[in-house]
């Protein structure tokens, strides 16, 4: 049986969540999306660099073609939830005023979410012809 | 902890917008994106683009040194200090790549 030396209470053994009450998934997502940046950003810098100075009928014909459209919207999607991850531990190691925390973590996500719709809708709108 | 690697992410992440602004021009039409591709061009923006391609490349060798550190391996000081200079000349070599090979196929 389990002694009495943990600080932690039982439930809070349980429920695994910490301080932070995501507990390791978050770690653990923001380390799959870094490594899925890494291959996505090369991606990304390729297209970019493949864009520059492309006129514009050149630039979305690449655009959306659908394994870059694929790929950018993959690019999106991984970069947001990382980046909303990261910006998070950011804002959890400086603001520790309570009612503060909050609002910068609920504008962190809102600005993530903005973005990455943004974005997503850009992308679609190139593909099916708009 | 590196302060490099969180000064690139927070700059990144800013960053994002100017991406999001530039495809939503380019789904919103020739002048638009002309326009876009206009203010990329320009000194200040070629700067910009400049930076974020540095923070990228900075961000993204930086990380892998995370994932060394994951792996519970690289604490010691000399380790330490040769992936901090590992990250900085690969992720400088790998911009001007990217700047060498914009330039000459503009
Ligand atoms: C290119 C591939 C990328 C890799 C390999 C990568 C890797 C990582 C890793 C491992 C961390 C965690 C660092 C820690 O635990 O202290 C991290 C943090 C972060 N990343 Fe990335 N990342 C990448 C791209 C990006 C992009 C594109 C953005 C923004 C759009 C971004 C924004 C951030 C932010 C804001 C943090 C938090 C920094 C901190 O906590 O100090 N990253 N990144």
């Amino acid at each position: 049986m389990q002694s009495n030396s943990s600080m932690r209470t039982p439930l809070g053994r349980v429920r695994g969540l910490g301080s932070a009450k995501s507990g390791t998934g978050h770690f653990w997502l923001q380390r799959l999306t870094a490594v899925a940046n890494l291959i996505l950003t090369v991606i990304f810098v390729f297209i970019v660099v493949a864009l520059v100075g492309k006129p514009y009928p050149a630039a979305i014909a690449l655009l959306s073609h659908p394994l870059v459209a694929i790929l950018m919207l993959l690019f999106i999607l991984s970069a947001c939830i990382h980046m909303r991850l990261g910006m998070q531990v950011i804002i959890e190691d400086y603001v520790h005023e309570e009612g503060m925390k909050i609002l910068a973590v609920m504008a962190n996500t809102f600005f993530a979410i903005a973005v990455g719709a943004a974005s997503v809708y850009a992308v679609l709108k190139l593909s099916f012809g708009g | 902890m590196s302060v490099a690697h969180r000064v690139t992410g927070t700059g990144l992440y800013l960053g994002t917008v100017l991406i999001a602004a530039w495809l939503v021009a380019a789904a919103s039409g020739p002048a638009a994106f002309d326009t876009a591709q206009w203010i990329a061009g320009s000194i200040l923006g070629r700067l910009v683009l400049f930076l974020y391609s540095f923070s990228l490349m900075h961000h993204m060798v930086g990380g892998l040194r995370h994932f060394v550190w994951d792996m519970g391996k690289g604490y010691e000081p000399q380790t330490r200090m040769a992936m901090a200079k590992f990250t900085l000349v690969i992720s400088a070599a790998l911009t001007i790549l990217i700047w060498v090979v914009v330039l000459a196929t503009r």
